[in-house]
């Protein structure tokens, strides 16, 4: 359940009234899904981040988080966890 | 992924560990029990070198007190319960929210807390009651979410708290003493938050070397090299070997959004009893979103299926294949315990990928 998935951001929406934070839009192999950027205010468009539960959880180097993704589907398969 | 550099660590753990007799390192993540089956590094490894889940997999260690609170609450007409998609299929004492799903009961699966928030704000006549549990890597959304539907005024969002803390648990295995363990594979995206600076005092009070490391195979086996590196030199210290994601001091924002939602509290793990301090609790302001206070529930008694050993697995004191149950009366489809019904379950893995 601890799972994160390295994602691209794509596009930032500011957070409307009441929202704790920046909304994301970010690329996980292919598929968008939507992030709070709350807790990861230094992230901003076109950057690597962590995404988990929802929440971008940390920022990644971009060269680096390309080979976790490669590996990562090399190792999990088409399975989520 | 480096077909070399993955043979080359196999080659390296393999001479460290040769002649040393049986090496035992526990991950503690269910993440990681997982990746070590899935990806084939647990059949790399040196036969001396036993690799043991801990108390790591959020569900499994979800006691059957909160199960049932969460089933009782299933049950009331005006409830829609938001969980995590492993949680419905656990046995409690009386069914399984599938089975009331079935029945007629909202049980959603959502992906995110912020999903059941949504849900809230959609249907205002329903309760909506988010089972939130998880480690550290997950509490954060949590409290994110309390946060904004404090800000946004929503009267019919609530949780039902079931976090966990690792290092509570990890002093409380280290303390009974009962299973040998050599050093420690910590968990990344725990450590994304709190920092790898964390584990030092488990690393220098119990002399236990701590490993951080991420989940693809190379990863993993790197950290298993610098343990079985420090256990062979007799050392006891943090290394990060998943720094592309994690930092000393965690995620500084994450860990202050917690602080400002919750407060440490004990808690109870199934079959590990209360520990100390292990868990967190609303603070007094945000107190009204804890389901138990405004809906009346409490955590009944941690009884667990007869026979069930999964105490003793995420403890590991047991490999899964070694409770009578295993393979025969407990099976994926027909699971008895938990560890069998989580993806991230140790049973679970055991059976799929080591029968
Ligand atoms: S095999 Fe089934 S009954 Fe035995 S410990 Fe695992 S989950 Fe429990």
């Amino acid at each position: 359940m601890c799972l994160a998935v390295p994602g691209k951001i794509v596009a930032v929406r500011d957070a409307e009234e009441e929202q704790i934070g920046p909304r994301g839009v970010v690329d996980v192999q292919g598929s968008r899904v939507e992030a709070s950027l709350a807790m990861t205010p230094d992230a901003h468009l076109g950057d690597w981040v962590l995404v988990h539960a929802g929440f971008a959880i940390t920022v990644l180097d971009e060269a680096e988080a390309r080979e976790t993704f490669e590996s990562l589907n090399l190792a999990l398969g088409d399975e989520p966890t | 992924m480096n077909r070399d550099a993955i043979q080359q660590l196999v080659e390296t753990i393999t001479t460290l560990t040769a002649g040393r007799g049986r090496v035992q390192i526990m991950e503690i993540c269910g993440t990681h029990t997982v990746s070590l089956f899935r990806s084939g590094v647990k059949s790399l490894l040196p036969a001396n070198l036993r690799l043991i889940s801990g108390p790591g997999c959020p569900v499994c260690v979800t006691s059957q007190g909160y199960l049932d609170a969460a089933c009782e609450l299933a049950d009331r007409p005006d409830v829609t319960i938001c969980t995590y998609g492993d949680m419905v299929r656990v046995p409690g004492s009386s069914g399984s929210l599938a089975e009331r799903r079935s029945a007629g009961a909202k049980v959603t699966v959502v992906y995110s807390p912020r999903d059941a928030l949504k849900l809230a704000r959609q249907t205002p006549s329903r309760k909506v009651v988010f089972l939130s549990v998880g480690f550290e890597t997950t509490t954060p959304g949590s409290a994110a979410t309390i946060l904004e539907a404090a800000a946004a005024g929503v009267e019919n969002f609530f949780i039902l708290p079931g976090h966990k803390l690792v290092i509570p648990a990890m002093r409380t295995l280290l303390a009974a003493g009962d299973v040998p363990i050599d050093g420690f594979l910590c968990p990344g995206h725990v450590s994304v938050v709190i920092g790898a600076n964390a584990w030092r005092p488990i690393a220098q009070e119990y002399h236990k070397p701590c490993v951080v490391a991420g989940f693809e195979p190379q990863n993993m086996l790197e950290g298993i090299a610098h343990l079985c590196r420090q256990i062979t030199e007799n050392q006891a210290y943090v290394e990060n070997v998943y720094s592309t994601a994690v930092h000393d001091e965690g995620n500084i924002v994450a860990r202050e959004m917690v602080e400002r939602v919750f407060t440490p509290a004990d808690e109870t793990w199934r079959a590990m009893g209360v520990i100390p301090q292990s868990g967190l609790m609303l603070r007094e302001e945000y107190r009204r979103f804890d389901a138990r206070d405004a809906l009346g529930v409490s955590f009944g008694p941690d009884v667990s299926p007869p026979g069930c050993r999964c105490g003793d697995v995420i403890q590991g004191r047991l490999d899964p294949n070694q409770c009578a149950l295993f393979g025969k009366s407990c099976t994926p489809l027909q699971p008895v315990g938990p560890c069998m019904v989580s993806s991230e379950g140790a049973c679970a893995a055991w059976y799929k990928y080591a029968k």
